[in-house]
């Protein structure tokens, strides 16, 4: 049964709320981290106790990972699930429930971290009682999607979802071990480890964060979204086998790779290198995967500029993917740790790949769950491309810079051995470098502010198709 | 040093999953590659389609296949030279401790006569030493600029170097002494005997000393206070004592003055709280550097008292 002509209704509610949160948490969690980036800048710009950068960098970081990239995780799963398995969502209560449990996650979210409630664990750093809301609404997630799998009327499990069942159960085993706090009071617990097992465990969580919540679950993402987009076969099954079980063996194991030159034993920093470096192949593997997808089809990025952006994504996918491996090793690291590199490096994966690659997707979603053919404006998306291309770019190039200048400025001594720079020094030097970053991450704000315009348009005429009473009915949907 | 030795369980743990996981992706791309049907690119599908999408059977990349290999030989090659299969050290004996340490002799040994050169100069001779004073003034920069800040100004609770107000003294010697074993301040808190009246008053009578504006009711009250209290350490007339650190209160030096408030509300905030004062040893330097530090201090303060 590989093809069915007549397909099952789906449901689309959740995914068009997911969507358009999606738009919505990214022009907020990136116009966050506009703003301190500029703090970086003006330090005293729009600085507040509750508005400094050390409370604000983690409402960042929260709130473009788990907010604009958990709701487009959220609703190209549910959309490519369905269609993929040829049938409508499991449990759509429960499927409710992780929209609006998520979106309960991100406003405490919003409140607490100004406020100054922090566990102080990079990307974790929400208090224990919204960690028992994720816990029961990942777990949700993972019932509504496994489930959906499970009722499919094809014969065999796509590879996206593959990708998105390994990190929808991996998000789940890392969130609930690394939250393991000892509460005292109903905003302050303490972590149950200690030590440099303490940040062992919580490397092991943040790398992962970017191995399966940003990686893993982004490529299930460019296995719908590339071929239905490009209108062309996936490259080469073989290697979409390969590369996921090769990723999701080896990705655990890297973390120990932020930790570096530390109290952790060297036998664990040189396993997380190792295993960093034969990560190499898996990653590329997704790129390879992607991009020979369009053999063929290149003349469709001529017109086509949501393929532009899927392109453009696995391009950055594929150099940051060959850049980390290098950064793990542990004599670049040397020199890499603790500067802006890290940033650069982080916003090359961040921006260049799960922001585009999500965008990409979205604006070929969201007229699908409109019912309409595609979105308002086809000349707003190819603005939106060049905005953010050139967005993405000074960022990280700014950042590449800095990181390398204050690497050697750190470590460069003068001939009785002492060092040649203050730290102050390297501070000084870096200003052009983040005057280039606010350039580019306004860019880069612009870009989503002019995408949530065309989202409204799209909306619009979606109303005007009179198609709307219909979609807002509960009742899941035939489009 | 300590032992980083797991116990054996463990250590046969890390070592079989580690190359469990290596060998696996061999084996894995191995097996893979060796049930292709295609060894070219083709058009032949996998026969499932799934809304719409179809997958080509195409073998593996060649060049990706390979790259793959390298870095698994890479890593197995890593494995047997450094630390990472449980308790084996590697065949090279390496350590980051060793490494480490190895690093710091080098540079020890590379770098000691230099400032060994100046250690039979007085610090006298060695003010007058430009080349000295370009060495000290590196030094001064990575160790004590921090808090001391660069040109030795000082900062809030960080006492200015280049004034001639000193709180254990500003002889070669004390300095030397200072910079050798340190210096630990502790100016009691005194809020739960004095209360809010009583730190009004020992506060209006502390600025008077000074000269600085006071109500003469409450400084008369205040003094009182003072000598049950303060005179023991900052002396009956309130010049201070060097041999404790307790500073001079009839000067115009306030180490404690706060950037957002005035001194008479500084002299209060202190008198609350109490402060501890921290100076670190810099012994892990040597003598010879702290000999070059001592007299770059002292260049600090004549130039300062200069002007």
């Amino acid at each position: 049964m590989s093809q069915v002509s007549a397909h099952p209704a789906y449901d689309y509610r959740t995914v068009r709320q997911f969507a358009i949160m999606s738009v919505v948490w990214g022009i907020v969690g990136m116009t966050v981290g506009l703003l301190i980036a500029a703090q970086l800048v003006w330090p005293d710009f729009l600085a507040s106790q509750y508005s400094h950068f050390g409370r604000l960098r983690p409402l960042h970081t929260n709130a473009v990972i788990f907010a604009f990239g958990g709701c487009a995780l959220f609703a190209t799963s549910y959309y490519c699930v369905q269609r993929t398995c040829q049938t409508a969502l499991a449990f759509p209560a429960l499927a409710r429930f992780t929209f609006w449990g998520w979106q309960l996650v991100i406003v405490a979210a919003a409140i607490t971290l100004p406020l100054g409630f922090t566990t102080t664990k990079e990307y974790a750093e929400l208090e224990w009682p919204i960690d028992l809301l994720i816990a029961a609404v990942w777990v949700s997630y993972a019932i509504v999607f496994l489930g959906t799998i499970a009722q499919r009327k094809t014969s065999h499990i796509y590879v996206a979802n593959w990708f998105f069942a390994a990190f929808i159960l991996v998000i789940a085993v890392l969130h609930i071990v690394n939250s393991a706090f000892l509460p005292v009071s109903l905003f302050k617990s303490y972590s149950i480890y200690s030590g440099a097992m303490d940040a062992m465990i919580q490397w092991w969580y943040g790398h992962n964060a970017v191995g399966f919540f940003l990686t893993a679950g982004f490529l299930g993402m460019m296995y719908y979204f590339v071929p239905k987009q490009a209108g062309r076969p996936v490259y080469s099954y073989r290697l979409s086998i390969v590369h996921f079980w090769a990723l999701i063996a080896t990705y655990m194991w890297a973390g120990a790779h932020h930790l570096h030159y530390s109290a952790l034993p060297d036998w664990a920093q040189s396993v997380g290198m190792v295993m960093s470096l034969i990560l190499l192949a898996p990653s590329w593997g997704g790129m390879i995967n992607g991009v020979m997808t369009l053999s063929g089809a290149w003349h469709k990025l001529r017109t086509d500029p949501i393929l532009r952006f899927l392109v453009v994504s696995l391009s950055f996918y594929g150099m940051s993917t060959f850049e980390g491996p290098m950064m793990s090793i542990k004599t670049v690291n040397a020199l890499s740790h603790n500067t802006d590199w890290t940033i650069g490096h982080v916003h090359s994966g961040a921006l260049g790949w799960v922001a585009m690659v999500s965008i990409g997707s979205l604006y070929h979603l969201l007229p699908k769950v409109l019912g309409l053919v595609q979105m308002a404006s086809v000349r707003l998306i190819n603005l939106h491309f060049w905005l953010a291309t050139i967005g993405t770019v000074l960022y990280i190039a700014s950042m590449w810079v800095n990181g390398i200048m204050q690497g050697l400025m750190w470590r460069a001594v003068n001939p009785d051995g002492t060092l040649t720079y203050s730290f102050v020094d390297s501070v000084a030097a870096s200003y052009p470098g983040w005057i280039v970053r606010v350039i580019g991450g306004a860019f880069f704000v612009i870009g989503m502010l002019i995408m949530a315009y065309n989202c409204w348009l799209t909306v619009q005429q979606a109303k005007q198709a009179d198609s709307i009473r219909d979609l807002s009915s509960p009742e899941p949907q035939t489009v | 040093m300590f032992s980083q030795d797991l116990p054996s369980f463990w250590s046969a743990w890390v070592a079989v999953i580690t190359l469990g996981v290596i060998f696996g992706c061999l084996w894995l791309i191995y097996v893979v590659r060796r049930s292709e049907p295609y060894k070219e690119e083709t058009e032949h599908t996998m026969g499932h389609e799934f809304d719409g999408i179809a997958e080509y059977d195409n073998p593996l990349p060649r060049w990706w296949y390979m790259k793959f290999l390298l870095t698994i030989v890479f890593g197995l090659g890593y494995l047997a030279l450094y630390p990472g299969l449980g308790n084996f050290q590697g065949l090279l004996g390496w350590t980051s401790t060793g490494q480490y340490e190895t690093e710091i002799a080098t540079a020890e040994q590379q770098y000691a006569p230099i400032f060994a050169a100046f250690r039979d100069q007085s610090v006298d001779e060695l003010i007058a030493d430009p080349s000295a004073m370009e060495v000290a003034g590196r030094l001064f920069s990575n160790n004590c600029a921090v808090c001391h800040g660069s040109a030795g100004q000082g900062a809030y609770g960080f006492p200015n170097l280049t004034d001639a107000d000193w709180l254990y003294g500003g002889s070669a010697e004390k300095i030397s002494e200072t910079l050798h074993n340190g210096r630990l301040a502790n100016m009691p808190a005194w809020l739960t005997i004095l209360g809010d009246q009583g730190i009004e008053e020992t506060a209006h009578y502390v600025v008077s000393l000074s000269g600085r504006a006071h109500d003469q009711t409450l400084a008369t009250a205040g003094q009182v206070h003072y000598a049950t209290y303060c005179a023991a350490c900052h002396m009956p007339d309130g010049t201070g004592n060097q041999l404790l650190g307790a500073p001079n209160l009839t000067d115009d030096v306030w180490l404690y003055k706060a950037p957002n408030l005035t001194i008479h509300e500084s002299v209060k905030l202190t008198l609350r709280n109490g402060r501890q004062g921290v100076m670190p040893s810099q012994a892990r330097l040597g003598d010879d550097k702290i000999h070059l530090l001592t007299a770059y201090v002292r260049r600090l303060a004549e130039s300062g008292s200069a002007q």
